[in-house]
C-alpha cells in the first residue's frame, strides 16, 4: 500500500475544496438556511411529525443529511470529471497509486466534505430550532457511511460523465430527487401506501432516517434496517466503483 | 537487463481500427530514442500503452525490466511522462503541484530540495508560488517536464515537447534533454520536427499505420537513403524546359535560379551531370551536394508504404 500517495491525493481533494469554500461550504449552508427559513417559519404552527418535537426540529435532521449527500457526490463527481476534461488526471494515473488508493482518497475527501458541510448547517440551523442528540455515534456512523456511499457513487459518475451535461444530469435527475423524496420535509408514514411502500425502495431514506433517529431517537423506519441498508449501499457502490476503475473504464482505455 | 523499453508483439484494437498492430522493438538503457511516424501513426498510442493510460489487446510492454500491467508500481517509478497537452490543474501553485505529484510517488519533505533544484533548472524558481493558469505557455511547459522529474525516474518520455514553442525554448528544451541524457537517463522523444529528431537521437524507430516501418541507428537510417542533392544556381534566364531530357526526372525543384537535383549515390555520378550541362550549353555559377536528411527518409520509407499499402 502506497500510503503516503493515497494521504497525498487525499489530502489534495481536500485541499481542492477548501481553496473556493464560498462555492462549497457556504453556498450549500445558505441554500438550507432558505429551504429551513421559508418551510419551517410556514409550516411550524400546522405540522407536528413527532410528539414533543417541532417541525423546525424535525426538518433539520433532514436537511443536514440532505447536504451531506448532495456534497459528498458533487465533491468526487465533478473532482474526478474536471481532471478528466482538462487532462491533469493523466498525472494521477501515471503515479503509482493503485484502484484502492485512488477510490479511497476521493471518497475520504467525500467524506471530509459533507462532515464539513453538515457540522456548517448544522452550526447555523441551531439558531431556528433546539435540537436533542439521542446518539452522537449513530450521527457520525450515518454520516460517514452516507456520505462515503455518494463518494463512491460521485466517482462512478465522474468515470461515466464525457460532458458536463452528464454530471448534471446525475445530479439533476438521480440525486436531487432521490434526497428530495426521502423523508426531508416529511414522514413516510403521512404518504398514502403506495408512495410508502416505494420510499422503503429509495436507500436515501434509510440515510436520513437513521440520521434523524441519532438526533431524537425516533424514526420511520428501524435503526437496524437502516444501517443495514446504507451498509449494503456503500458496499455495492464501491464493488461497482473499484469494478469499473480496474477495468480502467473511460480511463485507461 | 539491458532494455529500458521492451515492448513485445503489441496489438491495440479500437473496435474495427489496428491502432498498433505487432509492434515489437526494444528500446536499450541510457540511449537518446526517437520515436517518429506522421499523425495517426500510432505514436501517442504506443506511449499511452508503455505508460500504462492504455491497455494493450495483447502484446506485453516492460518499462526498466518491470511489466507496465503485472508490475505497474515499479515499471511506473520507473517512467517519467511529460505529456503532449498543456494539462494542468487550475487550482494549484507551480510548487504546490510539484509537492502534490511527489507524494503521490510516496515522497515527502525530503524530496523537497530536488523539486527546489528542478524549479532552478527550469528557471522556474520565481514563478513557483504562481498559478499554473498564470503561466505563459513556455513556462507551463516546463512545469510539465519538472512534474514528470519529480521521482527521478530512469527513463522519460517527452511526447512532443517542442510543439508551438518559440525558438529560444526550444533551444533550452534541446540542451536540458541532453543534459538528461548525459546523466544516464534513456530518453524516448516524439517530434514532428525530424530535424531535431536528427540532431538529438541516436537511434530512432519510425511507425506508419501502426507498424513499426524501420528502427535504426539514426546514422544507419540516413545512409540507407541512396540519394543526395545537387543544387546549381544558374543564370536567371535559365528555363526548365531547356534542361536535357536525360536531367528532367531527376528535378526536385527548381526556384529563383537554384535548380535542386536528386541523384542516386551510385547509378547518378555528380561529373555524368556536368557532362550533361556543359553539352546543353547550361552554364551554372555555382554548385554544392547536400546529404540526405530524416526528412526525405522518413518521406521514402512512409511513401514505400503508402504505395504498398
Amino acid at each position: 500500500m502506497n500510503w503516503r500517495g493515497f494521504y497525498t491525493l487525499f489530502a489534495k481533494e481536500v485541499w481542492r475544496f477548501l481553496k473556493v469554500t464560498t462555492q462549497t461550504i457556504f453556498a450549500p449552508v445558505l441554500t438550507v438556511l432558505l429551504y429551513l427559513l421559508v418551510f419551517a417559519s410556514v409550516l411550524s404552527e400546522h405540522v407536528q411529525v413527532y410528539p414533543g418535537v417541532t417541525y423546525a426540529s424535525f426538518l433539520i435532521p433532514g436537511l443536514i443529511m440532505m447536504s451531506i449527500i448532495q456534497n459528498a457526490f458533487a465533491n468526487s463527481s465533478s473532482s474526478l470529471f474536471q481532471s478528466k476534461m482538462t487532462g491533469n488526471l493523466v498525472f494521477t494515473l501515471l503515479a503509482p497509486l493503485s484502484d484502492l488508493e485512488f477510490f479511497l482518497a476521493f471518497v475520504a475527501a467525500s467524506v471530509i466534505r459533507g462532515i464539513v458541510v453538515g457540522l456548517g448547517v448544522l452550526v447555523a440551523a441551531m439558531w431556528f430550532a433546539p435540537l436533542t442528540m439521542h446518539s452522537f455515534w449513530i450521527l457520525l456512523g450515518f454520516t460517514v457511511l452516507s456520505s462515503a456511499t455518494l463518494g463512491a457513487l460521485g466517482v462512478i459518475a465522474g468515470l461515466w460523465a464525457e460532458k458536463w451535461d452528464h454530471v448534471a444530469a446525475f445530479q439533476n435527475f438521480v440525486i436531487l430527487p432521490l434526497s428530495f423524496l426521502s423523508g426531508v420535509f416529511y414522514s413516510v408514514n403521512n404518504l398514502p401506501p403506495f408512495w410508502q411502500q416505494l420510499s422503503h425502495f429509495n436507500p436515501f431514506f434509510y440515510m436520513i432516517d437513521g440520521f434523524r433517529y441519532g438526533f431524537f431517537g425516533l424514526a420511520d423506519s428501524s435503526i437496524g434496517l437502516s444501517f443495514f441498508v446504507v451498509s449494503l449501499s456503500l458496499i455495492a457502490m464501491s464493488v461497482l466503483c473499484l469494478w469499473l476503475l480496474r477495468i480502467g473504464y473511460h480511463l485507461r482505455n | 537487463m539491458s532494455h529500458a523499453i521492451n515492448i513485445a508483439k503489441v496489438h491495440k484494437n479500437y473496435g474495427n481500427l489496428h491502432a498498433l498492430a505487432g509492434i515489437d522493438f526494444q528500446i536499450p538503457q541510457g540511449s537518446f530514442f526517437g520515436l517518429l511516424g506522421p499523425n495517426g501513426a500510432g505514436k501517442s498510442t504506443l506511449i499511452n500503452t508503455i505508460a500504462g493510460l492504455t491497455y494493450a489487446s495483447t502484446g506485453t510492454v516492460e518499462v526498466m525490466g518491470y511489466d507496465v500491467r503485472s508490475q505497474w508500481r515499479q515499471a511506473r517509478k520507473s517512467l517519467g511522462v511529460v505529456p503532449q497537452e498543456l494539462v494542468y490543474d487550475s487550482f494549484f501553485s507551480v510548487i504546490e503541484v510539484l509537492r502534490l505529484q511527489s507524494g503521490y510517488f510516496g515522497y515527502g519533505r525530503e524530496n523537497y530540495p530536488w523539486l527546489d533544484e528542478l524549479l532552478d533548472i527550469l528557471s522556474l524558481t520565481d514563478k513557483a508560488n504562481a498559478s499554473m493558469q498564470n503561466l505563459s505557455g513556455g513556462m507551463k511547459r516546463r512545469a510539465l517536464i519538472a512534474q514528470a522529474l519529480v521521482h527521478r525516474p530512469p527513463v522519460i518520455v517527452l511526447d512532443e515537447p517542442t510543439a508551438g514553442v518559440d525558438v529560444e525554448l526550444r533551444k533550452m528544451l534541446w540542451e536540458f534533454t541532453k543534459r538528461l541524457h548525459n546523466e544516464g537517463h534513456t530518453i524516448v522523444l516524439t517530434t514532428h520536427y525530424l530535424e531535431e529528431a536528427e540532431a538529438l537521437c541516436e537511434q530512432i524507430a519510425i511507425l506508419n499505420h501502426g507498424q513499426l516501418i524501420a528502427l535504426d541507428k539514426t546514422q544507419t537510417l540516413l545512409g540507407r537513403y541512396p540519394y543526395r542533392l545537387l543544387r546549381l544556381s544558374l543564370s536567371l534566364d535559365f528555363t526548365l524546359p531547356t534542361l536535357p531530357e536525360a536531367l528532367q526526372s531527376k528535378v526536385q525543384s527548381f526556384e529563383l535560379g537554384e535548380l535542386v537535383l536528386r541523384l542516386h549515390r551510385e547509378q547518378d555520378p555528380i561529373c555524368g551531370v556536368l557532362e550533361c550541362l556543359r553539352a546543353a550549353n547550361i552554364p551554372f555559377l555555382d554548385l554544392r551536394t547536400e546529404e540526405p536528411g530524416l526528412e526525405e527518409v522518413f518521406m521514402q520509407l512512409t511513401s514505400d508504404r503508402e504505395i504498398l499499402s
